[in-house]
């Protein structure tokens, strides 16, 4: 099911089949060249398979962006434990809502990439690591994965290739923490989600201590394209150095939120303005959150001539992310934004490094009395330095998705901080849409 | 403890699709199915879970305390959560939820005298391009207004 329009603009490759009244069914994926990128996939080496997925210059789409090939090809293919294929399905990311079209529409497509992906590292074993939150998603892949072992795409001897693969689900619990990737693998042994120091990396040490490919959902779901079609055409719709298109979460003030599958590479404009119909109330943007409340924040201005691809985020100081857009229109209050942000990080903190679990705490405390008024001056600088003295001070990224956006709120919207000194509530909270 | 046929096929997929002697991995998955059928996790589900999966009680109570989803009180027949996460909250998703908080006449994680329906603050819960959202029990109800909660609130007290 969709729940918004899809839009002209888009470039269909994960998204072809949706729309099709039978897109979530094995037949009406193997009418629509489902399983081809996988039958291709079988009868080439390993090597080959992971060099087709180099070559199409796929990255990471749960927010890091790290070459997916690169990452397949550090796994020990001979090493005499059992590999696993890990399927990160615990979106939670604010901002993001991506996975949860994918795994609805065309749930085949997910099961097809982690079978590649299992050819390509010699593993039979995958679990998809859903959030509890997601339910549905666990019927819904359930009955694709049942649907799959009954027409022998799963299971021992898959289409007389020889490989053998089984695929389970696996229902998270309400833990934002578990979608890093090292807490996601402690959750799934069955204990809480604190992270892992790394290295060894998930590659050598993940599931059970054994060697793991771990990717987001939206990355398995780029491997069939990649295989059906040759790597070199899916790197041809992106920039260089990432290939493909985005999965991307328009949401906050536009006139038409929605997820929408864009060319890497698409003009942040004209993604704003003509695939979200511009700004609600013909107002003017303020502030632009690329991929997830987890990356810095731009102003209006840095986002004129920006592009929504890996380089150009990074040379703008932020992330790509997730591709959870986030846009605020001119009378939102960054002081109250910077709040939410920061509540959810404390409320999400597993609490095991300390700079992150009181890091978050005190600027909870912090931001709370300065939007009620409370704020004194010497305020404004402490919070960037709470926030800066939290980053890269941590086992995971939790403590820098908290400071990162802080700081950028801070340093870029210092105005609006100074205007909510002196005991005067939120000058912008009378202002309603 | 006794649990219908079908969590019981559960439980025992569940048992295996991990490798031997891995049985623990099982556990956070059996409580939330659990849940469902028991209502909350009671201190003999965590026993009957422990004994199932090879851990003592206290591992079982230690890793549970963790996830926000897993319950150890009663919870209102239906449960109502509103996300009032960023993206939301620029949809007035906090609005919303001081909406919910006044008709109900409760607070975040609070439940009705007449135990129908329980109120809960929540964190992103992945509908962002659809905010704001609330989703009742499992239920997903997207672009939700103050009216169309009413009439959500006011439909779930007429169901049987």
């Amino acid at each position: 099911m969709l729940y918004n329009q899809p839009s002209p603009l888009e470039t269909r490759v994960l998204t072809r089949r949706f729309g099709n009244a039978d897109s979530a069914t094995l037949a009406g994926y193997l009418r629509t060249e489902g399983y081809q990128g996988f039958l291709k996939a079988a009868k080439m080496t390993p090597d080959e398979v992971i060099n087709e997925v180099k070559a199409s210059n796929l990255r990471g789409r749960g927010g890091a962006g790290f070459p997916t090939g690169m990452k397949w090809s550090f796994v020990p293919r001979t090493s005499p434990k059992p590999k696993y294929i890990v399927v990160n399905a615990d979106e939670s990311e604010p901002g993001t809502c991506k996975d949860r079209v994918l795994m609805e529409n065309d749930p085949h497509q997910l099961i097809e990439g982690v079978l590649i992906a299992g050819l390509s590292v010699d593993a039979h074993v995958g679990y998809i690591y859903i959030r509890g939150e997601y339910r549905y998603l666990i019927e819904v892949m359930d009955k694709a994965i049942a649907e799959a072992y009954e027409g022998g795409w799963l299971g021992k001897n898959i289409q007389g290739t020889g490989f053998d693969f089984d695929l389970y689900t696996h229902s998270g619990a309400g833990a934002y923490e578990c979608g890093e990737e090292s807490a996601l693998l402690e959750s799934l042994e069955g204990k809480r989600g604190i992270p892992r120091i790394r290295p060894p990396f998930p590659a050598v040490a993940g599931a059970f201590q054994s060697p793991t490919v771990l990717n987001n959902v939206e990355t398995f779901c780029a491997v069939p394209a990649i295989l059906r079609d040759g790597g070199a055409a899916f790197a041809a719709l992106g920039v260089p150095k990432a290939g493909g298109t985005k999965m991307t979460c328009l949401t906050g003030h536009v006139n038409k939120p929605g997820v929408y599958e864009l060319k890497l590479g698409f003009p942040v404009q004209q993604m704003i303005e003509e695939v979200g119909g511009g700004i609600r109330n013909g107002k003017k943007l303020k502030a632009f959150i690329p991929g997830g409340s987890s990356c810095p924040v731009l102003t209006a201005a840095e986002v004129e001539g920006a592009t929504m691809d890996y380089d150009s985020m990074a040379a703008r100081k932020t992330m790509l992310g997730s591709g959870g857009v986030i846009i605020m229109d001119e009378n939102t209050c960054m002081v109250k934004a910077a709040l939410r942000i920061m509540r959810f990080y404390a409320h999400e903190s597993c609490g095991w490094c300390i700079p992150c679990r009181e890091g978050t705490t005190w600027l909870k405390k912090i931001l709370t009395r300065f939007h009620e008024g409370g704020g004194v001056k010497s305020d404004i600088p402490l919070i960037g330095d709470l926030a800066k003295n939290m980053l890269g001070r941590t086992f995971c990224p939790l403590g820098d998705a908290a400071a990162m956006p802080t700081i950028s709120i801070v340093e870029k919207f210092k105005h609006e901080f100074e205007e909510h000194l002196n005991g005067r509530p939120c000058p912008y909270e009378a202002v309603t849409v | 403890m006794t649990f219908s046929p079908q969590l019981e096929a559960r439980f025992d997929k569940l048992l295996k699709s991990y490798p031997p002697g891995r049985q623990r991995s099982a556990m956070i998955p059996m409580l939330m199915y659990a849940q469902d059928e028991v209502g909350h996790i009671t201190d003999e589900l965590v026993e009957e879970v422990a004994r199932r999966v090879g851990v003592t009680p206290l591992q079982v109570n230690e890793v549970l305390s963790y996830y926000s989803m897993l319950h150890r009180q009663p919870l209102g027949k239906f449960h109502v959560q509103i996300c009032t996460n960023i993206s939301c909250q620029l949809h007035d998703g906090d609005k919303l939820w001081e909406h919910a908080c006044k008709k109900l006449g409760i607070g975040h994680k609070e439940t009705t005298a007449d135990g129908q329906i329980s109120l809960e603050e929540v964190e992103c819960m992945g509908a962002c391009s659809w905010a704001p959202a609330v989703q009742v029990n499992y239920d997903f109800h997207h672009f939700v207004t103050p009216g169309k909660l009413d009439e959500l609130l006011d439909g779930l007290r007429k169901k049987p």
